[in-house]
C-alpha cells in the first residue's frame, strides 16, 4: 500500500503507522465527568466495509498526522489530508 | 542414452563447455544450458524420485512450472534443496544431487511405496495413524516425514547474503517474451521509466530503448496495494560460490503493469504419464529451439489441440523419429494431418495413450485406437498436450477471480488488480481455439498422476469426491494436491475438470483455481535481506559507550539501546557489582548516562499550555530555571508515561520521557498538536540524540561538579537548589545544561553537553570525583535504587495502572483539562480495591522476594479467586537486603499488615510485611543536602 503524503509524496506503507479512527472528535471543553460522549469517543467505533477515515502518522517521514480516507475493503486510497 | 545433443542450433554458446556433477557423475554441457537442458543432453532421464510413491521422475517442463525435476544445489551450508533442474542454470563446478532417494536413485528401497500405493490413497494417514494417538507426535508423524517429502535443509545458517532494495518505474512488463517486449517498446515511446522482468536467463540480449530496463533471472512473484510488487532477482545462483550477493528482493512500485507471462501447457492425463520421457510438447520444442537438445529418439505425441502440432517439423528437423501423432479430437485437424503427412508421420485421430510402457523410464505407448483395438508403439518419448492454461497466477493475488473460458478450456484473466493489463497468452489471445478437452483417457490398468508433484492421480480425486470433499478446496487439503514448490501450475485445472466429471458438474461450477504470493518459492533469506543477527535492528550506543567500554561494562540491551548494565570489578558477580555501585553512589558519588530517557526540546507561546494538555499537573505557574515532575495519561484514563521538565526560558522547555517510550511520547505528543490543539503556537522536536546526558549522585556530586562548572555559575544549595536547572558551561566553555533532578534519592545532578562530548565528560567527571572515590553505575544499580525509593518505572508503568494505583492521584489538576481527565474519573479507576502500589519486605528479613510472584491473605489457598495482587518489581538492596514494590488490593490502608508473597513457578513462598514503598530515606532529606 502506498500513501501520498502531502509533505513527502507518495511514500510505502511501512513508513507510516495507522493509530485510530478518525470519525470520531475529541469533545471540545469536555469537562471532567466521563460521560457517553468520551466513552463513546474513546471506545465505541465502527467496523463498517467501505470508505473509512483513519488517522495515519508518517513516522519515518515527516511526522505528520494524516487524515487518509481509505476503503478498508480494496485499500484503496481515496482521499489524504491534514487534520 | 536417449536424448542428444542436435549438431546445430539453439541459444546456447557452444564454444564455452561447462563441466558439473549430478550424483557426483560429471557431465559437460554449455554456458546457456539449465540443468535440465544439459542432463537431457547427455540423455539422462531420470532426476528424481516422487513425494509419496518414490516413483521414478524426470524433466516434464521447460519452466518454473516443473513438478518433477527437483534437486538439491551445492553442498554443505550452501545446499539448496527443492531447486527446479529446469530454472537452474549450470556452471563450471556446479554440484547437484537428487533428492528423496534411497542409497542411489536407480535403486530406491522405498519404492516399495509404489507397490504398497493402494493403501497409500488420499487420506491414507489420516484414515491410519489415528491411535494411539499419543504415538502421532514422537512415532508416526518423524516417520512420515522421513519417508515422504522433498530435499534435505542445510540445516545451518545460511551463508549466503542476500540485498533488498525498491525500484520505481512507469511501467512494468512481467515476462520478456516477444509479447512483453513488445508492450516494453511501445511503452517506452512516451518516454516514461519502464522496467521488463523476465524470470529466465537472457540467452539473447534484446535490443531495447535507452528507457527500457530490462532484469534477466528476476521473477516478479507478487502483487501489492497500490502498483506494489514483488521480484526476486537471482544474482549470482549461475555462478561459483562467492562473496557477492546471492539475490536480491526488490519491491517495485510501478505507475502501472503489463502482465505478458504467457500459458502453461497441461499434461495429457493417462497411465504411468509420470515417468521419465513423459514430457510437454511445448517443453519439447522449447528444449530443441533454445537449447539445441532433442529429450528422445524416437517421440509419440499425445495431443487435443492444434498449437502442439507445431512439434511435428520441429522433431523432424533435429532427426527425432516420430512413430506416431495421438489425437484425442475424433477428426484431429487439417493442420495436424498436413504436419504430419509432411513429415511421413501417422496419425491416430479419435484415439489415446492409455499407458506408458517401460519401467523406469518411457519405452512405448499402449494406443487405444478410434475402433476400440489397441496398439503398441516403441518410443522413449511421449511429448504430450493437454491445452494451455493462460499464466494468470498474478492477477489473482490482489483478489481477482480467473474466468472460464469454455472454446479454450482453460481459465482467463478476471477482476485485475488496479493498473494491470494484460497481454498475449497470459489472457488467453493467441492460443489456438482448436481445442477438444480430454482430461483423461478412461479406464486404463497403472497410475494415471494429475498431480505430480504430490502424487495425486486420478483416482484420489475421485476417492476424494466419494468421501464427501467435493468442494475444491476440501480436495486440496484433502489430496494436497496444488500444494507444495510448484503450487500446481500444471495439475489444478486437470483436477479440476476431473472433480467436476466426478461432481457432474461444470468447471466454473466447481471452482476456480486461484493463486496466492509467491509465485515461485522465494528463500527465506532474500526475504529477511541483510536484516538478520545484529543487523535484525539498529544498535544505538549511548554517547558515554566507549568510556564504559573502557571501564570495563557488561551492556544490556533495553529497546535498541546498549546500556551499561554494571561494572564488575575482579571477583565481583552481576550483584556484588551493583551493590557496590549502590553504596558508591549512597556513600561517596557515582556516575551514569541517562540519555537514553527521551529528551523533548519544547518551545514556543503556547509551551506552557501545551503541556497543561498533555500532562495531568501544572505548568504554566512553573518558574523559569526550575524542573517538575509531570505525569501523562493516555485518554483512557491510563497512565502513559512519566519524567521530568525543565524550564529554560518563558517559550523554552525540555521534556524527558522514559527511555521505553520516548517514541510513543513524540508520537503523542504531535498527536496532540496537529490534531487535538493544532490552535497552539508550539513546537517541538526530540534531542534525544543530540545531548549526552549523565547524572552525577551521591553525597560528593555537588563537589565533584563544582571542579568542572565554569565560573561564575554558583552550584551551591542556594543559589542552584533542588529541582533547578539552568544552562551554563562547562569544562571550559562546553554548552551545558544542568538539572538539579535525582533518580537515586541522593543529591544528585544531571548534566548535558552536546553528545559529541558525552566519552570526555565522562572522563572529566571520573577525573574529578576520583578523590571522592568515584565510579560509574549500571543499569542495575540504577534499578535497586530506584525500587529502594519507590519510583514507578517500566514494570508499573504497565499500561493496566492509573494515577491513584501509583499514588500519584494528587497530580491530577481539577483546574484544566489534560489528556485522559474525563475517563481517569470513572469510578472503578478509582476503586480502592484495585491493586495500588506499597513496598514489601520478607517478614524474616532473609527471604528473597521475587518479581512477578502473587500475593495472597495470609493463610489463604493459592487460588485465583484469592489473588490480591502481584510483585512488580524486586531488588536487593545492600543496606535494606530483599525489597520490592507491588501493587495490591487495598494497597495504603493495609500497611503494616503481613501477605503472603507466593511464587508458584520458582517455588517461591514467603510472608511478607506491606511497607511503605519508599523504602529509603522516605522525608526526602537527602535530595535537599
Amino acid at each position: 500500500m502506498r500513501i501520498p503524503c502531502p509533505h513527502c509524496g507518495a511514500r510505502g506503507v511501512e513508513e507510516f503507522l495507522y493509530t485510530q479512527d478518525a470519525g470520531v472528535t475529541r469533545p471540545k471543553d469536555g469537562g471532567a465527568e466521563p460521560t457517553k460522549e468520551w466513552t463513546d469517543y474513546v471506545y465505541m467505533r465502527d467496523n463498517l466495509k467501505g470508505p473509512r477515515k483513519e488517522y495515519w502518522y508518517h513516522n519515518a517521514g515527516c511526522h505528520a498526522w494524516l487524515v487518509v480516507t481509505r476503503d478498508v475493503s480494496t485499500h484503496e486510497i481515496l482521499k489524504v489530508e491534514l487534520p | 542414452m536417449s536424448g542428444f545433443r542436435i549438431a546445430t542450433g539453439g541459444l546456447i554458446d557452444r564454444s564455452k563447455p561447462v563441466s558439473f556433477t549430478f550424483d557426483g557423475k560429471h557431465y559437460q554441457g554449455y554456458a546457456g544450458d539449465t540443468l535440465a537442458s544439459a542432463l537431457l543432453a547427455n540423455g539422462v532421464k531420470l532426476v528424481g524420485r516422487s513425494f509419496k510413491y518414490h516413483r521414478p521422475r524426470g524433466i516434464l517442463s521447460a519452466g518454473s512450472e516443473e513438478p518433477n525435476a527437483l534437486v538439491e544445489l551445492r553442498t554443505g551450508a550452501y545446499r539448496e534443496p527443492n531447486t527446479r533442474a529446469t530454472m537452474a542454470e549450470i556452471f563450471n563446478g556446479l554440484e547437484a544431487s537428487s533428492q528423496n532417494r534411497g542409497f542411489s536413485l536407480k535403486y530406491d528401497p522405498m519404492a516399495v511405496n509404489n507397490l504398497l500405493s493402494p493403501f497409500f490413497a488420499a487420506g491414507f494417514y489420516y484414515k491410519t495413524f489415528m491411535w494411539p494417538a499419543k504415538l502421532w507426535e514422537k512415532v508416526y508423524e518423524p516417520m512420515i516425514r522421513r519417508a515422504a517429502g522433498l530435499g534435505r535443509n542445510a540445516g545451518v545458517p545460511d551463508p549466503d547474503t542476500y540485498e533488498k532494495t525498491t525500484a520505481f518505474c512507469d511501467v512494468l512488463v512481467i515476462g520478456g517474451g516477444a509479447d512483453g517486449l513488445r508492450a516494453a517498446r511501445e511503452a517506452a515511446v512516451s518516454g516514461g521509466r519502464v522496467l521488463v522482468c523476465d524470470e529466465n536467463a537472457a540467452l539473447e540480449t534484446p535490443d531495447l530503448p535507452a528507457n527500457v530496463k530490462f532484469l534477466p533471472r528476476t521473477t516478479v512473484f507478487a502483487v501489492y496495494d497500490g502498483g506494489t510488487y514483488a521480484a526476486l532477482e537471482r544474482l549470482t545462483d549461475h555462478l561459483p560460490v562467492s562473496d557477492a550477493p546471492r539475490q536480491r528482493l526488490t519491491k517495485i512500485v510501478a505507475g502501472r503493469s503489463i502482465l505478458a507471462t504467457g500459458a502453461l501447457e497441461r499434461p495429457m492425463v493417462f497411465g504411468h504419464n509420470d515417468k521419465p520421457g513423459s514430457m510437454l510438447a511445448g517443453a519439447v520444442a522449447t528444449y530443441i529451439t533454445r537449447y539445441g537438445v532433442a529429450p528422445g529418439r524416437n517421440a509419440v505425441l499425445f495431443i487435443n489441440n492444434d498449437d502442439a502440432a507445431c512439434l511435428i517439423p520441429l522433431l523432424a528437423s533435429a532427426k527425432v523419429q516420430i512413430s506416431g501423432v495421438v489425437d484425442s479430437r475424433p477428426k484431429s485437424s487439417d493442420l495436424v494431418h498436413n504436419l504430419a503427412r509432411e513429415a511421413g508421420v501417422p496419425v491416430f485421430a479419435g484415439a489415446a495413450i492409455t499407458r506408458s510402457l517401460g519401467c523406469q523410464s518411457v519405452k512405448g505407448a499402449e494406443i487405444r485406437l478410434n475402433n476400440g483395438g489397441m496398439l503398441k508403439l516403441e518410443c522413449d518419448l511421449i511429448a504430450s498436450s493437454g491445452g494451455f492454461n493462460p499464466n494468470v497466477a498474478l492477477t489473482s493475488h490482489f483478489d481477482g477471480k480467473p474466468v472460464w473460458d469454455d472454446a479454450l478450456c482453460a481459465f482467463i484473466p478476471g477482476n485485475l488488480p488496479p493498473g494491470m493489463e494484460v497481454i498475449g497468452k497470459a489472457a488467453g489471445q493467441g492460443i489456438n481455439r482448436n481445442i477438444q478437452p480430454c482430461w483423461h483417457v478412461g479406464a486404463h490398468p497403472g497410475k494415471s498422476f494429475v498431480d505430480f508433484q504430490n502424487d495425486v492421480t486420478v483416482k484420489d480425486i475421485r476417492l476424494a469426491h466419494q468421501e464427501g470433499f467435493s468442494s475444491v478446496e476440501h480436495v486440496k487439503r484433502y489430496t494436497t494436491l496444488g500444494m507444495a514448490t510448484d503450487q500446481g501450475k500444471t495439475a489444478n485445472v486437470n483436477a479440476l475438470a476431473l472433480l467436476a466429471e466426478a461432481t457432474g458438474k461444470t468447471v466454473p461450477e466447481t471452482g476456480t483455481t486461484r493463486f496466492r504470493p509467491p509465485y515461485t518459492p522465494v528463500a527465506i533469506g532474500a526475504l529477511a535481506g541483510p536484516h538478520k543477527g545484529k543487523f535484525f535492528k539498529p544498535t544505538r550506543r549511548a554517547p558515554t559507550h566507549e568510556f564504559s567500554e573502557a571501564q570495563g561494562a557488561v551492556f544490556v540491551e533495553t529497546g535498541l539501546w546498549l546500556r551499561a548494565q554494571y561494572y564488575p570489578r575482579a571477583g565481583e558477580d552481576w550483584l556484588a557489582a551493583a551493590q557496590r555501585e549502590v553504596n558508591t553512589v549512597r556513600n561517596h558519588v557515582g556516575i551514569c548516562d541517562v540519555t537514553t530517557l527521551g529528551k523533548i526540546d519544547i518551545q514556543g507561546p503556547d509551551a506552557a499550555k501545551f503541556l497543561e494538555c498533555v500532562y495531568t499537573n501544572s505548568w504554566t505557574n512553573l518558574a523559569i530555571g526550575r524542573v517538575r515532575y509531570g505525569l501523562m495519561l493516555r485518554e483512557d484514563g491510563m497512565v502513559m508515561d512519566d519524567g521530568t521538565t525543565a524550564r529554560l526560558g518563558e517559550q523554552h522547555f525540555v521534556m524527558t520521557t522514559t527511555t521505553a517510550n520516548a517514541a510513543k511520547v513524540m508520537q503523542h505528543l504531535e498527536f496532540c498538536a496537529q490534531v487535538l490543539w493544532p490552535e497552539l503556537d508550539v513546537t517541538f522536536i526530540s534531542v534525544t540524540d543530540q545531548w549526552a546526558q549523565i547524572a552525577v549522585a551521591g553525597p560528593d556530586s555537588r563537589a565533584t561538579l563544582a571542579k568542572l562548572v565554569d565560573a561564575p555559575f554558583d552550584i551551591g544549595n542556594e543559589a542552584f537548589p533542588y529541582m533547578g536547572c539552568a544552562e551554563l558551561t562547562v569544562c571550559g566553555g562546553t554548552p551545558a545544561r544542568l538539572f538539579r533532578i535525582s533518580f537515586s534519592g541522593e543529591l544528585a545532578y544531571e548534566v548535558a553537553v552536546p553528545a559529541r562530548y558525552g566519552n570526555a565528560l565522562a572522563a572529566k567527571l571520573m577525573e574529578a570525583g576520583a578523590e571522592f572515590g568515584i565510579a560509574p553505575y549500571g543499569t542495575e544499580a540504577l534499578g535497586i535504587m530506584r525500587i529502594e525509593k519507590g519510583h514507578a518505572a517500566g514494570p508499573e508503568l504497565n499500561g493496566q495502572t492509573t494515577a491513584h494505583d501509583l499514588g500519584l492521584h494528587k497530580l491530577l489538576s481539577k483546574k484544566k483539562d489534560f489528556i485522559g481527565r474525563a475517563l481517569a474519573a470513572r469510578p472503578a479507576l478509582t476503586d480502592p480495591a484495585r491493586p495500588t502500589l506499597v513496598g514489601l519486605r520478607p517478614v524474616d528479613g532473609v527471604s528473597i522476594i521475587r518479581a512477578g510472584s502473587h500475593l495472597l491473605p495470609v493463610g489463604a489457598a493459592a487460588t485465583a479467586e484469592n489473588d490480591q495482587g502481584h510483585v512488580s518489581s524486586a531488588a536487593r538492596s545492600p543496606s535494606l537486603g530483599s525489597i520490592a514494590l507491588a501493587l495490591l488490593a487495598n494497597g495504603p490502608a493495609r500497611i503494616g499488615e503481613q501477605i503472603r508473597v507466593y511464587d508458584p513457578v520458582r517455588n517461591g513462598d514467603t510472608l511478607a510485611e506491606i511497607v511503605n514503598p519508599v523504602h529509603y530515606d522516605p522525608s526526602g532529606s537527602r535530595l535537599h543536602a
